[in-house]
């Protein structure tokens, strides 16, 4: 993948945090955990970034990745387990304004501008970006001089990202950042985190929405209760999470016949009920008219969407009925 | 220089912020013209009256101010912006200063405004007795600036504006801000333990050109430190807690 050469190239590294000699290490999480009472939110996890890299936490919710983001910014001290960020502890980096981080929650400061309060955000760090430029990227210009408390959802939104920009970090790291958004305001803001992405800057976010991860990012970490059940590029997770299983009964025809039809993945058969799996809706839906084109006598027709939870559970080998409490939230 | 931009800011902040004057500065200044202008001649305490009034007036504005500056934390946690700073390379302390030096900014702005006040109703000390006042009113607020961040994170912001009113209401009663409460007997033993009764002795302080007695100082020391301590576990507890 393209995003490791990145780290050969790394304009700002070490100028606070480490000496000039050192590599770059990016980002690395051993055997983190992190219990709130009797609900393990956190279950040992190890992962390794690398620099330059765009990694989404994916999975449903109370998997616990706005536990792990807290733990990669320092928020939230673990239980046991550490996190390096470029080589020092989150404290230090962020201390060091290496992190940019945006919230799942959180307003904004009022009784301040939108261009003021992005001008005390950026008065913070050791290197910011130009505000003028940070408000051009993040289209908050336009409303720059309007109070912070009379903003549309979507503004108030894209001003948290002018904020967490404007440090100018080598690590983003965004918890559930466009929750809030409509499709307009999701594309938008996605077209901001490529610039940055562009910049080899390394962003780490939280969704729950697959086709979020799959378009945005370079490898996606699946998480299910704590625990990290999938590990790898977004057409891998993708179609391990977001296929479609298509059940048919089909009299006196071929499994080769079946397999061979379009978008389909795999396919089984059991008498005259065949399975067929494909990798994505489209695929499903090509299958699906193909399949009742060619074969007319097909019938009792079923198709069935993994959903996200239900493919976690799959991939994790637990019934669903066996949730602990709290879990599921 | 980073940090004074963030200050400025806070500064900015707490000005556009019309309703954080109304008890520090207006209603403070509206009772000393409304009383004081009625009892202009009086004799208070062995001090004329104006000057007395004008001194509790300058205590209850005063320490409205920075407690309602250090109080605001609370509201800044409730929205989570307290979590969005500790996200940047913001020292907590610097984070806590701009807190108290804003508040004390605007207690400074309420005494000067008294002050004329003062001199518009014939009140007349010279230069070192108005700079004594101003000094020991401002060592006076410290324990109340540390009560205002305790406060801010003890209390939710919906109970935060009757608690803040509440206890500087209280201390400024007692402390006999609106005149004095008690000047013998054990009431007087009593409400010479609170730093209010102190900062509302300035005045009386500077006219007769000594200094605090030791027993004021200690009262001070004792009660910054103490909120001090209370306050450090309670910003443990919260962000622990996160």
């Amino acid at each position: 993948m393209t995003e490791y050469a990145v780290a050969a190239v790394w304009p700002f590294y070490g100028l606070d945090v480490a000496t000039a000699t050192e590599r770059p290490r990016g980002i690395e999480l051993r055997a983190l955990t992190k219990s709130y009472g009797d609900v393990q939110a956190v279950r040992a996890i190890d992962v390794t970034i690398a620099p330059g890299e765009t990694l989404a936490l994916l999975g449903p919710n109370g998997a616990g990745k706005s536990t792990t983001i807290d733990m990669m910014l320092g928020l939230t001290r673990p239980d046991s387990g550490t996190v390096t960020l470029f080589g020092s502890s989150p404290t230090d980096a962020v201390d060091a304004g290496l992190v940019g981080g945006m919230l799942q929650t959180g307003s904004l400061l009022d009784y301040l501008s939108v261009r003021e309060l992005v001008t005390m955000v950026a008065s913070l760090y050791p290197h910011p970006l130009k505000v003028e430029d940070v408000l051009e990227l993040t289209g908050t210009r336009d409303f720059a001089d309007r109070p912070t408390t009379k903003l549309s959802g979507g503004q108030t939104q894209r001003v948290r990202v002018a904020i967490a920009l404007v440090a100018d970090p080598e690590l983003l790291v965004l918890d559930e950042p466009t929750a809030a958004l409509d499709v307009e305001g999701r594309r938008d803001f996605w077209h901001s985190m490529r610039a940055v992405a562009a910049r080899g800057k390394t962003i780490v976010f939280a969704t729950h929405y697959l086709e979020e991860a799959d378009a945005y990012a370079d490898r996606i970490i699946l998480m299910a209760r704590g625990r990290i059940v999938a590990d790898g590029p977004p057409t891998v997770i993708k179609a391990k999470v977001g296929g479609r299983t298509i059940r048919v009964t089909l009299p006196d025809v071929a499994l080769a016949d079946v397999s061979a039809l379009p978008g389909v993945a795999t396919a089984e058969q059991r008498g005259d009920a065949f399975t067929l799996t494909c990798l994505d809706s489209a695929s499903s839906d090509l299958a699906l008219r193909s399949l009742l084109g060619r074969f007319l006598a097909a019938r009792d027709v079923e198709v069935r969407g993994a959903g996200l939870e239900e493919a976690f559970l799959n991939l994790t080998g637990e019934d669903p009925g066996d949730v602990s409490p709290g879990s599921a939230r | 220089m980073k940090q004074f931009t963030y200050v400025r800011y806070e500064v900015l902040r707490t000005i556009r912020n019309r309703r954080f004057l109304i008890f520090s500065l207006i209603f403070p200044l509206i009772l000393f013209y409304a009383i004081a202008g009625q009892h202009r001649s009086a004799v208070t305490d062995g001090i004329s009256f104006p000057l007395y009034f004008m001194t509790g007036m300058m205590a209850f504005g005063s320490m409205n101010a920075v407690v309602s500056s250090g109080g605001r934390i609370a509201a800044e946690r409730q929205v989570g912006w307290t979590r969005q700073m500790r996200v940047t390379p913001l020292k907590t302390r610097t984070y806590f200063f701009a807190k108290v030096l804003t508040g004390y900014l605007m207690a400074l702005f309420s005494i000067v405004v008294l002050a004329l006040a003062g001199t518009s109703l014939g009140v007349r000390l010279d230069a070192t007795q108005w700079l004594t006042m101003l000094g020991l009113i401002l060592v006076g607020l410290l324990p109340i600036a540390t009560m205002g961040i305790m406060l801010g994170h003890l209390v939710t912001v919906d109970s935060l504006g009757p608690a803040l009113g509440g206890v500087t209401s209280l201390l400024s009663l007692l402390g006999g801000a609106f005149g004095p409460l008690a000047t013998t007997g054990t009431l007087l033993t009593v409400v010479k333990l609170l730093p209010s009764y102190w900062i509302v002795q300035a005045g009386k302080t500077a006219l007769g050109g000594s200094d605090w007695p030791t027993e004021a100082w200690i009262v001070i020391a004792v009660w910054t430190v103490v909120l001090g301590r209370i306050t450090a576990l309670a910003y443990r507890r919260v962000t622990a807690r996160v």
